[in-house]
């Protein structure tokens, strides 16, 4: 019997030569990745005193201070400082701060590649299938233990196969294209199960939009996303400069799934998630009349270069209507950069967007941009719970980076295609 | 935990009670204790301040949904939450309730639970008893490596115990 990618992938962690669906394995971490809100200050710094326990290979850990920076408050920086603090004492050298969100400075910095097994205390660390690797979220006591052995007990997730076939229509994202299959899978559809997402679609996806899809697996309950390496992925390890070595796999053709959703990219239209669950989709055209007082463009799901570039030009020579805000936040220094130096933030902003630091802040509702009671906002970030980006009594919307492009032109939900 | 049977008085919630809402994000730079105040606020706000030691925490489907914090289990826990009965849970927060010494028990029937009443649980034997309703339910029982962890009192003291014996 045939293996699936996910399978392969963490048979290789294991070190046996076959794995299935169901059996639990122990399996060595490539890389085990810390942010600020839920790194070394819950649980790990204390309990790994009390264990009296070091760091498995300190080469292997990368902290990144992301959610908390810059600091709203002085608690915020304390949290900082110590993880930073932690970091040097345990002579990680691999700690980034104020650079943005995590998970994006993680595939920039070659910390995640084709192959590997990769763990972190952020339920979006399923990003990093999107090089062909098996990532995933996990607490922090869940980390303490991997930070003292280098190893981790899972269960080999059966996988769901979602093939998206065909050439997205203009004004159509990736993002729609998550959206879309949320919707269809459900919220907790993909419970403990790996998510595999094959097609023409996708093979045609360059690196920025595939991440936006596996980004998000977990908000169908997903243990992990993951997609085949292929040259494109190649491609993008290679121009990024990083020498680390990696394995491509894919999945065999008599490989096992426990189900198959199929979807044609030509009958996609523009889709927004409404409050208060991701999987609460509607084609944007069905969403009624809804008003926006903020519009967020930001994220590691939806602040990359391409989703910012996307949307200047869609923003291009227009202007954000009166009495909304538009956000922007690059997902990292380095898009910060590049979108500077293409003259995508000169556009962006001079159609009236607010250039924020890279940072998780209006993400989460932590700082610069949290929502007040009975405040709407389109984002395209990956969750829409209730109280996500502020107030209990405000409401997030999600959609794709020129969806909310063309809300913030009109100060509502607008189908973007009429602006291209 | 010695006992095999726990009693207690229910608090319900239903569906989809995800982690913004366990532990909404605005209040985890505070700590824990303080942090446990404002657990389940945004639908519940007497959730944090009149949760009891030894009440019952019973929800419906998908609990626990969404992110990785460790502070929605850790504020439960410091509010005294020992068990939490669902129809399902979702998969991060399954795992961190169990490292943190949580019983996280999957009932199908937990629909048939209401605010308030009594439960009297047997969890090695996977039977919930009703005492309010009268009535029997069902309830998964954990596999061995899980109930290790439990019984231990989570994972850090479960890791302790291990590294002593070796
Ligand atoms: S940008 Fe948002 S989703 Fe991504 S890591 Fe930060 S808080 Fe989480």
């Amino acid at each position: 019997m045939g293996m699936t990618l996910t399978e392969k992938t963490l048979a290789g962690a294991a070190g046996v030569p076959s794995v299935k669906a169901g059996e639990i394995i122990w399996v060595k971490v490539d890389r085990a990745m810390m942010d600020d809100i839920l790194g070394p200050r819950v649980e790990i710094d204390e309990k790994m005193k009390e264990l009296g326990a070091e760091v498995w290979d300190k080469d292997k850990v990368v902290i990144i201070s992301d959610h908390y920076t810059p600091p709203a408050n002085a608690k915020q920086a304390e949290i900082v400082k110590f993880t930073r603090d932690w970091a040097k004492d345990h002579g990680i050298d691999n700690y980034f701060e104020f650079a943005g969100p995590c998970h994006q400075i993680m595939v920039e910095n070659g910390f995640a590649l084709p192959g590997q097994t990769i763990v972190g205390t952020d339920s979006h660390t399923c990003m990093y299938g999107a090089l062909g690797a098996f990532s995933t979220g996990i607490g922090s006591t869940e980390m303490l233990g991997v930070l003292v052995t280098g190893e981790i007990w899972l269960k080999v997730p059966e996988t769901i196969k979602v093939q998206w076939d065909g050439v997205l229509p203009k004004g159509v994202m990736a993002k729609d294209v998550i959206l879309k299959t949320i919707g269809k899978i459900g919220h907790a559809g993909a419970t403990y199960k790996a998510i595999e997402f094959v097609g023409t679609t996708i093979d045609q996806m360059i690196m920025d939009e595939r991440m936006a899809i596996t980004n998000m697996a977990v908000e169908s309950g997903a243990k992990n996303g993951i997609m085949a390496a292929d040259a494109t992925t190649e491609a993008y390890i290679k121009s990024r400069g990083i020498a680390g070595e990696y394995e491509i796999l894919s999945s065999d053709p008599d490989a096992v799934y426990c189900e198959t959703h199929s979807f044609v990219a030509e009958d996609l239209e523009p889709v927004v998630a409404c409050p208060h669950e991701v999987d609460n989709v509607k084609n944007i055209s069905e969403v009624g009349h809804v008003t926006i007082d903020q519009a967020y463009i930001g994220s590691c799901t939806g602040g990359r270069y391409h989703d910012l570039k996307m949307a200047a030009e869609l923003l291009k020579g227009k202007k954000v209507a009166r009495g909304v805000r538009l956000l922007v936040s690059p997902a990292s220094k380095e898009v910060w950069d590049e979108c500077s130096r293409d003259g995508i933030l000169k556009t962006l902003s001079e159609a009236g967007a607010v250039i924020l630091a890279s940072s998780c802040g209006a993400c989460l509702g932590l700082h610069s941009g949290a929502l007040a009671p009975g405040e709407v906002c389109l984002s395209s970030t990956n969750r829409n719970f209730l109280g996500r980006m502020g107030s209990k009594d405000s409401q997030v919307y999600l959609a794709s980076p020129i969806a909310v492009a063309a809300a913030a032109i009109e100060g509502r939900i607008v189908d973007p295609r009429k602006y291209l | 935990m010695s006992n095999d049977l726990i009693k207690g008085k229910v608090w319900k919630y239903g569906d989809n009670i995800n982690t913004d809402i366990i532990s909404p994000p605005a209040y985890m730079e505070l700590s824990i204790s303080e942090a446990a105040k404002y657990a389940m606020s945004p639908i519940d706000p007497d959730f944090g301040k009149a949760f009891k030691e030894g009440d019952l925490l019973v929800a419906e489907n998908n609990f626990g949904s969404g992110s990785s914090r460790e502070t929605a289990p850790l504020t439960l826990r410091h509010l005294g939450v020992r068990v939490i009965i669902a129809k399902s849970f979702a998969r991060i927060f399954y795992r961190n309730a169990i490292n943190l010494g949580i019983l996280a028990l999957e009932s199908q029937e937990a629909g048939k639970i209401s605010q308030d009443d009594v439960l009297e649980i047997d969890y090695k034997a996977g039977i919930i008893k009703n005492i309010t309703r009268d009535e029997r339910y069902t309830c998964t029982i954990m596999p061995d490596h899980i109930m290790t962890i439990i019984d231990a009192g989570g994972l850090v003291t479960y890791l302790k115990a291990k590294k002593k014996t070796q």
